[in-house]
């Protein structure tokens, strides 16, 4: 029974001595030039540690809501998607006719936040 | 799917309305005179399928799947949402352009608003109705904070959002324990087992919960708190557009789902917490609206009291009743739309002219206007031979009819009080002398919007009868 597990065993394995492998190989070749900023927790992000009250530009807000939007709009395609055979045995080309038209509105909404200037930085 | 091409003619005022949202889209994108193109595109949309509506009124028959009905009193909702929608863009043309806050998904967000209310009023199931509300009610929310640069207008939408995403909660926890025990969510399904399922109490707790998320929609008594903020904060005409189309669309809801338990054994199950509601709802509204010195604040009381006399027709959980709340609420619509109307006319650039005492002397600053709003008022008090006066009567009969007579006095009674904050109106532009002699300066749109209005006011106090009989004839 254990025997299914074995590929899942090799893998972690590999993944093991491959992250370690490279994280010490890096450590023991690579030239060592410390700096403050390369020792910080996230060098190109936030500081781990300040004042919460940080202000963050609205432009990231738009973004996200817009992430958010379309990436659940997107997602009423997967279930589609993957029932297609079954769906299309039953119902025929209507059930890709209506898919259509989902993504016709769909793409009408991501027209409408693009001619609006939703994705300009500036 | 459609099974068939007459599912097709069925279901064509909501894919109109549909197309209509998509083709005002790229019109709003590539246009430059969207502002001058939409609202009339918009209004020939509404009276279209307004219209078709009553054409078609005699074809019942239900569709996708057993989700939707339509015909009957479905259409007749959906020409009471369509026309009424149509007046709110004709009153908007001149009201946003005054306002300053025209963003161009004005008119788009009312026709997606409009496209929810018409799904609720035709569900046949508790999951479209949910569909329905959402689309209704986010639209509402959008539309409430329209005039982003002022304050009252973002308290208004952010307060709305806060209540109504609180109040949908209620809905969804109902309709989640009505499935739970019923295992449908099939209205027509639940209304068969009715009889076996109205001993359980989870079940009751969930046609309860639901109950409580209609009230919020519909503002009645314990639920009503967000009404008087948002009417304030919002522009008048979507005010305008929250106290009618929005009302009937909840009521719409409220009647598809209780209405199927009628003539049933156990029809007046729900009769003792209606009846609580609608007479905390009436009292509480005309009351309170006594001593509002804010019109809009005044008509946002109003609008809970009548929220009261409507749901006397649900409580007294007889075909009269339904049929009196479906003429209650047309009537409704066109008064407020009047009313609302008129209070977008005379409203200043920054929110002047909302207090009582600027009404002074309009009667003869502007004798048209003060005609009309008297009109106006004297219909909402409920004084024959307007619209108002019929609505509250068939409420009230139903009422009796099913030994209520308790519940129709009280209505009385409050009505006896809500007289006296609608004629102090009248008697304030009549008989009170202003300060200024200013002309009211108004558009022809404007005023035709308004004048239509008081006109279906008047043809449904003259004619009631036909009305009711159309509606009767199909419950």
């Amino acid at each position: 029974m254990l025997e299914s597990y074995i590929p899942i065993f090799i893998v972690m394995f590999f993944a093991t001595v491959i992250a370690l492998g490279i994280t010490f190989s890096s450590m023991l070749l690579g030239p060592q030039r410390p700096n403050k900023e390369k020792l910080s927790t996230y060098e190109s992000g936030m500081k781990p540690v300040g004042t919460t009250r940080e202000r963050i530009s609205i432009k990231y807000y738009l973004v996200a809501m817009l992430f958010i939007i379309f990436d659940l709009e997107v997602l009423f395609i997967y279930p589609w998607a993957v029932q297609f055979k079954k769906l299309f045995a039953e119902f025929g080309i209507s059930i890709f006719i209506s898919m259509f038209i989902f993504l016709v509105v769909f793409e009408l909404g991501y027209l409408y936040a693009y001619k609006k200037g939703g994705f300009e930085w500036d | 799917m459609l099974n068939n091409i007459q599912e097709f003619y069925n279901i064509l005022p909501l894919i109109i309305i549909g197309g209509l949202i998509l083709v005002s889209l790229i019109i709003e994108m590539y246009s430059e005179s969207s502002e001058k193109i939409l609202p009339w595109l918009s209004i020939i949309g509404f009276l279209f399928v307004g219209i078709y509506s009553l054409v078609e009124v005699g074809r019942t028959s239900i569709v996708l799947q057993n989700m939707l009905a339509t015909g009957g009193v479905v259409n007749i909702f959906w020409l009471i949402f369509n026309i009424t929608a149509a007046i709110v863009c004709l009153l908007s043309i001149n009201y946003i352009k005054k306002y300053g806050a025209y963003y161009g998904e004005y008119y788009i967000i009312i026709q997606t608003s409009v496209l929810g209310m018409m799904l609720m009023a035709g569900a046949k199931d508790l999951i479209v109705i949910f569909l329905g509300l959402e689309v209704m009610s986010i639209s509402f929310y959008v539309l409430a904070g329209f005039n982003r640069n002022r304050s009252s207008a973002n308290e208004a939408s952010l307060k709305y959002f806060l209540l109504g995403a609180f109040a949908t909660g209620f809905l969804v926890y109902g309709i989640a324990l009505i499935y739970g025990k019923a295992t449908t969510t099939s209205i027509d399904a639940i209304s068969l087992n009715f009889s076996a399922l109205s001993g359980n109490v989870l079940f009751l707790t969930g046609v309860l919960l639901f109950l409580i998320g209609f009230s919020f929609k519909i503002a009645a008594f314990p639920f009503h708190m967000w009404v008087p903020d948002v009417y304030q904060g919002s522009p008048t005409t979507v005010a305008g557009l929250f106290s009618t189309a929005g009302k009937a669309a909840g009521f719409s809801a409220l009647i598809v789902t209780f209405a199927a338990l009628f003539g049933g054994p156990h029809g007046h199950l729900f009769t003792p917490y209606l009846s609580a509601i609608a007479v905390f709802s009436m009292l509480f509204g005309s009351i309170v609206a006594i001593m509002q010195t804010d019109i809009k604040r005044m008509l946002a009381y109003s609008s809970i009291a009548h929220a009261g006399y409507m749901l006397i027709g649900l409580a007294s959980g007889n075909i009269d009743g339904v049929a009196g709340i479906i003429f209650y609420l047309a009537a409704y619509s066109f008064m407020n739309l009047a009313a609302f109307g008129i209070v977008s006319i005379l409203e200043g650039k920054e929110e002047t002219n909302l207090d009582l005492d600027s009404y002074a002397g309009l009667g003869t600053r502007s004798p048209f206007i003060a005609g009309l709003f008297a009109l106006i008022m004297f219909a909402l008090a409920g004084i024959p031979p307007f619209a108002g006066f019929f609505g509250k009567y068939y409420v009230f009969i139903a009422a009796i009819k099913s030994d209520l007579t308790w519940l129709a006095m009280v209505g009385i009674l409050s009505s006896m009080i809500s007289v006296y904050f609608y004629l102090r109106l009248v008697v304030i532009m009549y008989f009170k002398s202003s300060e200024t002699e200013d002309k009211v300066s108004y558009t022809a749109s404007e005023i035709i919007a308004v004048v239509i209005a008081v006109v279906f006011v008047i043809i449904l106090g003259l004619a009631p009868g036909s009305f009711i009989d159309l509606v009767t004839k199909f419950l």
